[in-house]
């Protein structure tokens, strides 16, 4: 008889933002003190990962997977090199990031250990019985919920960025460690990554680590409009993010979207300028604090999600709205 | 060059929430609500046109049923695919995203030879991003996912693979699946002869027997995933809006507001 599967393996990217990092492990901890299961961080093509720092955040085991090919995300790589180690651990429950990565790893790492798999959860709970998750995804864009789950183990979850409580760091917390040089078979790496090419602005605040983001929309008017928003995030010292039909216009690169097909944020402050609100993109602010809608249409979707509403023409109220900031921020 | 393209044929995902209904586990669309090609498979359908249309080849769109998805089907045959098939069988029914893949993979196996598997990046309705994922490990292909950009170079597919910060170039060679985003390519309106056309095309009807899929692989029997239950989640709107005469004075009392909140 198979050994039952055991255990939270929760997969991380070191490239990534250290508070999402707290967010998965976060979520991993719970998982397992709920269901008393081991913890352990894999920490895929992270030789220089510190393993203080994971098992600080509730990791009991980190495991680094080094090899030459997953310094840049390679998917077969990545599932070539995680199956093996997947199959030794055996575990209970899989979790990741819904990064673009996650994305990607997420489903073929389920198809691969012939699971099930959920996306882009944005909650969850355990059924300590028989140790199966409940997991929340959100539907048709946002506009529904459904809660799963899935039937075989491992649990294979990737997580909303944004949606769970990042953990709080246990000063002291000591694990093991170890480190896991996979055998890739060249014949099975079929795609080769060449280069990657950064878009996002390099200067300023991370998207999705802005405290305020100033984001706009199809009701600037056109792209000529676009430098109304950039004014703005300086004068906040914010970042700035646009909409899909903004990115699909090609006025700004994909890097800025916010939304379900985006990047999940959640500022203190989110200004929404000439946005609509369709669920697919509140589907990426729904963890901001407080929204700020300015749109011409008073029926706008968007005020049904805003603390505060201007109904009024971005190019007027723009230019207003940024020399107020400056006042007040004693910028002028 | 011969393209798949995978389609998925799905309530009108813009539609208001009030038009949908939820019965027991399932989401039911108001009867006046129509349904269209999922977003970013119609984007899909766009690239491998394109690439035909530069390096020659076939085109041809699957889509595993409810045969309301002929319609679906007969769009992308006035967009200009060359040939489409319908996947259906009760044995489908309920089939979550491993059973399709297992159904689109097995119709991709019987066409035969193939270059590329396009798909869209997650479908409209439930919103997952699987199905491609598994078409690759049934089928044994690399995958791209997603992509916003995607040429042939006469050997190998280049293909811009999205990361939060931009792109990667990933080189991939046939054959091979890639997940289009809706950057890849602004989807095109049939023409009129295209429609003439599609409106009188036969489009084949594959079962699960025909496709040799074993039934406990696909529908209510080969389901990875339960849904327990769905809902719709409350938003609580609390809007203040901020009025004045001039866009100055509505400005002053918006930064007054913000700052009296601590958000400035």
């Amino acid at each position: 008889m198979a050994a039952e599967a055991r255990g939270i393996v929760a997969i991380l990217e070191p490239a990534a933002a250290p508070t999402l990092t707290a967010e998965v492990l976060g979520v991993a901890r719970r998982l397992g003190n709920d269901l008393s299961e081991p913890v352990t961080a894999v920490v895929l093509g992270g030789a220089q990962v510190e393993a203080g720092r994971l098992w600080e955040l509730g990791a009991d085991r980190v495991i680094r997977v080094v090899h030459p090919l997953l310094e840049l995300f390679n998917l077969d790589a990545a599932v070539n090199a995680l199956e093996p180690l997947l199959r030794r651990e055996n575990p209970n429950v899989v979790l990741m990031a819904h990064t673009f990565q996650g994305r990607a790893l997420g489903p073929a790492l389920a198809f691969r250990l012939q699971t099930g798999v959920a996306t882009d959860c944005v909650d969850l709970r355990t059924d300590s019985q028989d140790r199966w998750v409940v997991l929340t995804r959100s539907i048709l864009g946002g506009n529904f919920r459904a809660e799963i789950v899935i039937g075989s183990r491992p649990q294979v979850v990737t997580l909303r960025p944004k949606a769970f409580p990042p953990a709080e760091p246990e000063v002291g917390r000591a694990g093991a460690e170890e480190e896991f040089t996979p055998e890739l078979d060249p014949a099975r790496i079929r795609q080769e990554v060449r280069r990657r090419v950064q878009e996002a602005p390099t200067e300023g605040v991370r998207l999705e680590d802005a405290r305020i983001v100033v984001a706009g929309g199809r009701g600037l008017g056109g792209p000529e409009n676009w430098y109304l928003i950039e004014e703005l995030a300086r004068a906040l010292g914010a970042a700035v993010g646009a909409s899909r039909a903004v990115t699909d216009a090609g006025w700004v690169p994909t890097s800025l979207q916010v939304g379900l097909t985006g990047k999940a944020i959640s500022p203190d402050l989110y200004i929404a300028v000439g946005i609509s609100g369709a669920v697919q993109h509140m589907a990426g602010v729904s963890s901001a604090k407080t929204i700020v809608a300015i749109n011409k249409d008073p029926d706008a979707t968007i005020f049904k999600y805003a603390r505060f509403g201007v109904v009024g023409d971005a190019k007027q109220i723009l230019p207003a709205l940024i020399r107020e900031v400056k006042k007040a921020l004693g910028k002028e | 060059m011969n393209i798949v393209v995978c389609i998925k044929y799905v309530p009108d995902w813009e539609a208001p929430a009030s038009q949908f209904r939820i019965e027991d586990t399932r989401l039911v669309p108001a009867p006046g609500i129509g349904y269209r090609i999922s977003d970013t498979d119609d984007e899909a359908i766009e690239a491998a046109l394109r690439l035909k249309e530069k390096h020659g080849g076939r085109v041809t769109a699957i889509s595993l049923g409810p045969s309301a998805a002929r319609d679906g089907l007969k769009h992308a045959l006035a967009m200009g695919c060359d040939q489409a098939i319908l996947l259906e069988d009760p044995a489908f029914e309920e089939s979550d995203a491993a059973g399709t893949a297992v159904a689109l993979a097995a119709a991709i196996r019987k066409l035969g030879e193939f270059d590329l598997i396009l798909t869209g990046r997650q479908a409209a309705d439930w919103d997952q991003g699987q199905v491609h994922a598994g078409i690759a490990e049934l089928l044994g292909l690399p995958a791209v996912i997603p992509a916003k950009y995607i040429e042939w170079t006469g050997s190998e597919f280049i293909v811009h693979r999205i990361y939060e910060e931009g792109y990667e170039e990933v080189a991939v060679k046939p054959p091979c699946i890639v997940a289009c985003s809706n950057e890849i390519a602004e989807p095109r309106y049939p023409t009129l002869r295209g429609i003439m056309a599609a409106s009188r095309a036969q489009i084949p009807v594959w079962t699960a027997a025909d496709l040799g899929v074993d039934p406990s692989q696909a529908g209510r029997a080969g389901r990875r995933t339960r849904v327990l239950r769905l809902y719709t989640p409350q938003v609580e709107a609390r809007c203040e809006f901020i009025e004045g005469d001039t866009p100055e004075e509505i400005a002053a009392k918006l930064v007054q507001r913000l700052r009296e909140e601590k958000l400035l």
